[in-house]
């Protein structure tokens, strides 16, 4: 049997041959289609390294099996913006956020799209959107006052 | 804007390929020997185009600079933070220098990016390698000119005679430079410290770019064409093996390739690969699945046993008796028979995971008597010696590839891993990735000690102590390295224990004994955790009992400034000389002062809110913390603000050396309010962050000060010694809020409510 399924990955239309249906998006991403970025930290969306944007919302792609958003939108941070320029990382390189880096993809897509729904966060909504983001260096309050200096550069 | 350039891994794999043919045609190629007597030695004649005075430098026609990075990312910027130090020293502009990751070479030194010690130990060799460089190309200048040499000088990437207004880039000086010989370490002239651009300055690291667009590389990153995937299904206990196995479910998970045994090791473990059952796959998902689908029966083996709750009645019990004793001053037994007065207290710190965000993986590809790997390591000559022991060839036909780590904290300069990744792919004769589920990370680690602690005090009427006893009791790293090890050896009494600083007549430490029955390795400040934990907290309740301010009564306990003699015990320092990094009670002192005054220490609070404090000296740094709580009367904790403050000598980069002091609080708040790691009948318990919890960004304070002494004291420790002192400092905070006193770990199963 072969499965016939497409997905929108970063503007670009991507066929998905011989991949089973229940492969996780991440693995997909990761495996199949070479988008590295989006890391594996525990395959449970406890950690959230895995962060993507589905349709513009910030999603877990470690548990979702690909069949399930066929032909959807899929933003990963290779795609966030053409230039790496985007606010966000912008605002991770000028407060040095990154120590090892390996969670910050998932932290950055995180990040946007609190910056889309809510573009001037409080503490407590950065609090709120950003705890699923496991970051095991430390960098909380990097990554806090990143996301304030973002904020005010998008609302520029 | 980041000017330094970062190699690309193929550019790099390439680069270093010609140097080694450089070396084999006998190119011009220094070897820098570490260490006190460090030399600069020229191995042989000119044959190439590139000035290359050293392993770690050289220099192509274009100007453009080349700097080894010989110790593993993971976090710290130390693969910026050393080629910048070379050059400073050679006055290279970043925007002509890139920065090279080196592959496993014991000609490069130690690479065991491990203890705290890349700046400590790299930081001179690294100015030799930039100003023995930067003299040839003078002496190279001077010729050609007809000038002498001291009239000439480096320059923003170019030798200047300033008398004449001649300069020449150092591409131009390049081929001219190579012929000549190498000066002797002690004929090399170093900037003054005004002189310096880079060091003690904040730069962007190298990877800053690539890791907040996704293009980083991270060992499970790494697929090179027809990579075989591999999960492999270890022994739930540490030792057991395969009864029987029912694999037909697993192959026929579409996509499984194969399902067979790998035999498991015998002991001492050290970096063995674990063995079990291995399922080969197309992709890593597949992989998953075939080995979800194993029915496996295991023979668990004599580790069953091993079960926590037991355990630490046996490790506590331990701690209730005479030990032996390491370090003695006066008579502690008969001071501790003889008082009025005394406070007991004990203490409990359980195992702890490394849990860093990439779990291990590793790729392998065996080609005959030669493997080539590609993984995030710390140590990639010990990878490389693992390999080879494992495949049966020679350690220097293995060549290592260092990726960047997604962490490491001690995890990765354990490569097991590795090990797996070469056996299998010498029998399937293809590259294999080897990929570790978070759940393979949290069960099958070389897990932190768990310890059990006593400590006695005899006081006087005052309320200080004339006598003090401590006792310390954990399973021994060595026991990875040596059946039947029992006892903490001199390096992990080291860590906190024999070094305790206090001013005290009579002093005895003691260590019992403790089996093993599961890996254990050091983890990010090992040791130190449990016992600066231990002596912090009972000195602050010491403190507490005489009605004294905690911080007062530690330095009255410090005592005067002066070196630590330890009264003879066997104290390793880790492993420097003690007449170039001393324990130095002034030190310590200063930087509790320091930390205490930035953070506002002895204010106004009201209850249910609390300040504690804590300093310890690990690392050869030396560390203060105040932490402050809030705890609500239903027991919810916060810590709005932590102040750490660092002595650590010379810094090299400012920046980084904050955000590892930030990164220290975080996980020191992790192991204080989460991190527990048990055993049930010899498996251990935990598996992914829903039960082994990290701080996350809710629970994180919202304000860390960073405070570091301004010192011109030779380079110490980063790394690892912000982490000891956070704990007991959280944990005294708590007791001054509330009342109550914290004698164990983690905080998440105990009620801290108050009325």
């Amino acid at each position: 049997m072969r499965y016939h399924m497409q997905l929108q990955v970063n503007g670009k239309t991507v066929d998905l041959e011989g991949v089973e249906p229940d492969t996780p998006l991440l693995w997909v991403l990761r495996d199949h289609l070479g988008y590295t970025g989006t890391r594996f930290g525990c395959g449970m969306t406890l950690c959230g390294a895995c962060t993507v944007h589905l349709n513009g919302v910030a999603t877990r792609s470690c548990m979702l099996p690909v069949q399930a958003v066929v032909g959807q939108k899929i933003t990963t941070i290779e795609g966030l913006s053409p230039d790496g320029e985007h606010p966000v990382q912008k605002a991770w390189r000028e407060h040095d956020v990154a120590q090892c880096g390996y969670c910050q993809s998932g932290q950055m897509m995180s990040a946007a799209a609190l910056l889309e729904s809510t573009p001037n966060p409080t503490d407590e909504e950065i609090d709120n959107a950003m705890s699923g983001n496991i970051c095991r260096c430390g960098t909380y309050q990097r990554i806090r006052a990143a996301i304030h200096t973002a904020a005010k550069e998008a609302g520029k | 804007m980041n000017a330094l350039e970062n190699v690309s891994h193929d550019a790099a794999l390439s680069r270093r390929g010609f140097l080694k043919g450089l070396v084999a045609a006998g190119g011009l190629v220094l070897s820098v020997r570490l260490g006190a007597q460090s030399v600069l030695a020229n191995v042989g004649a000119v044959g190439a185009d590139d000035f290359s005075p050293n392993l770690f430098l050289s220099i192509d026609k274009k100007g453009i600079v080349t700097i080894l990075a010989h110790r593993s990312e993971m976090g710290t910027g130390i693969r910026t933070a050393l080629p910048l130090v070379v050059a400073d020293e050679l006055d290279a502009e970043l925007d002509q220098v890139r920065i090279e990751q080196a592959i496993g070479d014991k000609r490069l030194g130690d690479q065991n990016t491990d203890g705290s010690k890349s700046i400590r130990d790299f930081y001179q060799p690294m100015r030799e390698a930039g100003a023995a460089a930067r003299a040839m190309l003078e002496q190279a200048a001077a010729k050609q000119w007809g000038v002498p040499v001291s009239e000439c000088k480096a320059r923003e990437h170019a030798i200047v005679h300033e008398k004449s207004g001649k300069r020449a880039g150092f591409g131009d000086l390049v081929e001219a430079a190579a012929k000549l010989s190498v000066p002797k370490v002690g004929d090399l002239t170093f900037k003054s410290p005004a002189q310096w651009r880079y060091v003690g300055k904040d730069h962007k690291i190298v990877d800053a770019r690539d890791l907040t667009t996704g293009a980083a590389k991270f060992g499970l990153d790494v697929t090179p064409e027809g990579t075989v995937f591999a999960m492999i299904a270890r022994s739930p206990v540490i030792g057991g093996k395969v009864k029987s196995v029912d694999s037909s479910a697993a192959k026929a998970v579409k996509g499984v390739l194969d399902v067979f045994e790998l035999p498991g090791p015998k002991p001492p473990y050290v970096f063995q690969a674990l063995g079990g059952v291995v399922v080969t796959a197309k992709n890593t998902w597949a992989a998953k699945k075939g080995r979800d689908a194993l029915k496996i029966e295991w023979d668990a083996g004599a580790n069953a046993s091993y079960d926590s709750k037991e355990y630490r009645k046996a490790l506590e019990a331990a701690a209730r008796k005479q030990g032996e004793v390491v370090r003695s001053r006066g008579d502690g037994k008969q001071a501790l028979a003889d008082a009025a007065d005394t406070h007991v207290a004990e203490y409990y710190l359980p195992h702890l995971a490394h849990a860093s965000m990439e779990p291990p993986a590793a790729v392998a590809h065996v080609k005959g008597d030669k493997c080539e790997v590609w993984a995030p390591v710390q140590n990639p000559q010990a990878a490389q010696e693992t390999v080879g022991a494992a495949l049966g060839i020679d350690p220097q036909n293995v060549r290592c590839n260092v990726t960047l780590l997604g962490g490491g904290f001690g995890r990765k300069s354990k490569p097991d891993y590795c090990a797996e990744a070469a056996l299998l792919s010498k029998r399937l004769g293809k590259p294999v990735k080897v990929v570790w589920t978070r759940e393979d990370d949290i069960r099958f680690d070389y897990y932190h000690s768990v310890a059990a602690l006593r400590m006695e005090a005899a006081l006087d009427k005052d309320g200080k102590p004339t006598a003090w006893l401590q006792r310390t009791v954990f399973p021994t790293i060595f026991s990875t390295f040596m059946p039947g090890a029992t006892k903490g050896g001199a390096m992990e009494l080291g860590l906190g224990f024999t070094d305790v600083p206090y001013d005290i007549p009579n002093l005895r430490c003691e260590v019992g004994e403790a089996e093993s029955h599961v890996r254990i390795g050091w983890l990010r400040s090992v040791s130190n955790i449990y016992h600066a934990f231990a002596v912090s907290t009972f000195t602050d309740e010491l403190a507490t009992k005489a009605g004294r301010d905690p911080l007062e009564y530690t330095l009255e306990l410090i005592g005067k400034p002066r070196e630590l003699d330890f009264d003879g015990a066997e104290y390793p320092n880790y492993g420097q000389p003690k007449d170039r990094f001393p324990a130095d009670t002034g030190r310590l002192k200063a930087v509790a002062e320091l930390c205490a005054q930035k953070a506002g220490w002895g204010k106004k609070l009201p209850k249910g809110r609390g300040q504690g404090f804590a300093v310890h000296r690990s690392f050869l740094s030396y560390v203060a913390v105040v932490a402050e709580v809030e705890v609500g009367k239903d027991g919810k904790l916060s810590i709005p603000r932590v102040d750490i403050a660092l002595d650590c000598g010379l810094v090299v980069s400012p920046d980084r050396v904050r955000a590892q002091m930030e990164g220290s609080v975080i996980f020191g708040q992790s192991l204080t309010l989460h991190g527990e790691i048990t055993a049930t009948n010899g498996a251990i318990d935990q598996s992914n962050f829903h039960d082994y919890q990290m701080t996350r960004m809710h629970e994180a304070p919202r304000e860390i000060h960073v405070h570091l002494v301004d010192s011109s004291a030779p380079p110490a420790g980063v790394g690892e010694p912000g982490v000891p002192p956070v704990a007991p400092a959280i944990c005294s905070a708590i007791a001054k809020a509330t009342g109550k006193r914290i004698r164990e770990l983690p905080l998440m199963k105990q009620d801290l409510s108050w009325s």
